[in-house]
């Protein structure tokens, strides 16, 4: 048996209890504006907020600025992986190269992302890659470093054994380094999935590039508030399924792996 | 010398690159490194320290301390009580899923967005999630035997909370904090660039608007540097708190 808890250990109680809670959030929500506890010009009842995510359902400028937002997210994410994943596998496997680095790394790794806000916008404008370049750089750390402690983490002796059956390079790195490291990648990968969801919609908000904060900023702007609030519960469905997915990606990948097998 | 050597060699080569790189440069965006480090102490002389850096350091404090009392308060209870966690697992992960970057309109709609509390409800209210949830899952996957250990030895409440549940919390309260911090230094720029108003991020962002290259670039060097300060901050707390936990990592490893 795996002694490692997983989320979707499945049992019926937890899960009507916390829907019970969800529904008393939404009941909450409702409530404080229709009995003028909160005043409704700031806090919607949120059956208004479902009736205004309904209207914008229908259109499709918000279909648009969805696939925005998730295209940048996922491109962002991609090339942050391969990058992180390539440059932390040699950085990794090089001790010279990595006491080189080391400092660098940590140096650069804290540097917030939204230093950068302001060159992206002179080079780029309200465009998608300035979007890229913020999730590109905050979402490659957390994979790189990641990827480090798992390049760190093989085995010496399962590394010398591999070298005296003289595996080649690209042997070594495919049948001991690479599955040392998966579980590291993935959470890495985890990491990085949330990651670029804030930066991608930080720079649509802050810098205005097309998507779903743009629309969030604008809604906000011109006074629409139901629509203000129906797009943020959207943006926080969009982060849970990216969480979920994010789950599932990590148990499927991991599926050979000790922390996941069951039948052990 | 023989370990600082390499952590030195890399950092002079890159800088020395960017200052021969960028030397002849005329670029606009690309000012030359010498322009840059000139511009620094004009740029950042004792007015925009006190009245743009510190008070924006001072909001980031507020916020992110007050975010993690409350995160560790509520997550003690909460994980304390199986009800109360099944009840709320959901929402909260819902609301840590929402990026909180788009708290700040969301907060505008109720206070407008000038001032120092909106923004300072904005860090808040993004850093308390990590705190929360992590110190939840410390405090739910506390040993047993330490909390029956405890009543046997008839602890009060408040010593077999100080030390049992926190300190059997505080690896997962960490990790909650450090994640909490990066958001927070996130959260105190984006809070300053949406309202007009003064503090680091609003200072970078005139720079930019006004086409002060060279100063916005000092700007940037300067989040940069704070950033690795409150990191290198962090750690050294966390070294300090987290000394226990270290040892018996070590132990159990039989190092």
């Amino acid at each position: 048996m795996t002694v490692v808890s997983l989320p979707g250990r499945a049992s019926a109680r937890p899960v009507s209890l916390g829907l019970l809670g969800l529904a008393a959030a939404v009941a909450l929500l409702e409530l404080l504006p229709r009995l003028g506890i909160v005043d409704s010009r700031f806090l919607p009842p949120f059956s208004a907020m479902v009736r205004s995510l309904a209207e914008q359902a229908t259109t499709a400028a918000f279909w648009t600025a969805t696939g925005q937002t998730l295209r940048g997210w996922a491109l962002g994410l991609a090339i942050a992986m391969a990058a992180g994943i390539a440059a932390g596998v040699v950085v990794g496997s090089v001790p010279l190269l990595r006491a080189l680095t080391a400092s660098t790394i940590e140096f650069l790794r804290p540097i917030p992302s939204v230093a950068l806000i302001p060159l992206v916008v002179l080079i780029y404008g309200s465009e998608m890659p300035s979007a890229l370049v913020l999730v590109v750089y905050a979402s490659f750390w957390q994979v790189l470093v990641q990827v480090l402690y798992g390049v760190a983490d093989v085995d010496p002796v399962v590394r010398d054994t591999a070298r005296s059956y003289r595996f080649s390079r690209r042997a070594i790195v495919r049948t001991v380094v690479w599955p040392t490291a998966m579980p590291y990648v993935v959470t890495g990968f985890r990491l990085a999935a949330s990651v670029a969801l804030i930066l991608e919609i930080t720079a649509e908000l802050i810098i205005g590039v097309p998507g779903l904060g743009r629309s969030i900023g604008l809604a906000q702007s011109s006074g629409a508030v139901a629509e203000t609030y129906a797009l943020v519960l959207v943006v926080g469905v969009i982060g849970v399924l990216v969480n979920v997915l994010a789950r599932a990606v990590e148990k499927r990948a991991l599926r050979w792996h000790t922390s996941v097998r069951r039948d052990l | 010398m023989r370990r600082v050597l390499p952590a030195l060699a890399l950092p002079v080569v890159l800088i020395a690159a960017w200052w021969v790189a960028s030397a002849g440069s005329t670029s606009f965006f690309w000012p030359p490194l010498r322009t840059i480090v000139e511009a620094f102490p004009r740029t950042w002389t004792a007015d925009p320290l006190v009245n743009d850096v510190l008070p924006s350091l001072a909001r980031l404090a507020i916020g992110y301390l007050a975010a993690v009392v409350a995160g560790v308060a509520l997550g003690v209870a909460i994980g304390s009580s199986r009800t109360l966690r099944e009840l709320s697992e959901p929402l909260l992960e819902f609301l840590r899923a929402v990026p909180p970057p788009v708290l700040v309109p969301v907060i505008a709609l109720f206070a407008g967005y000038t001032g120092w509390t909106s923004k300072i409800i904005t860090i808040a209210l993004g850093c308390v999630w990590p705190v929360l949830l992590n110190t939840i899952e410390g405090v739910r996957s506390l040993d047993e035997v330490l909390r029956d250990t405890a009543r046997s030895y008839r602890f009060g409440r408040v010593a077999t909370l100080w030390h049992v549940v926190l300190r059997g919390a505080s690896p997962r309260i960490v990790t909650g904090a450090r994640q909490a911090l990066s958001i927070g230094v996130i959260l105190m720029v984006i809070s300053e660039l949406f309202g007009a108003d003064r503090g680091l991020g609003a200072a970078i962002v005139q720079f930019q608007r006004g086409f002060a290259i060279p100063q916005m670039w000092t700007g940037i060097i300067l989040l940069g540097l704070i950033g690795v300060a409150l990191s290198g901050l962090f750690r050294l707390v966390e070294h300090r708190t987290l000394a226990w936990y270290r040892g018996l990592r070590q132990a159990e490893r039989g190092a």
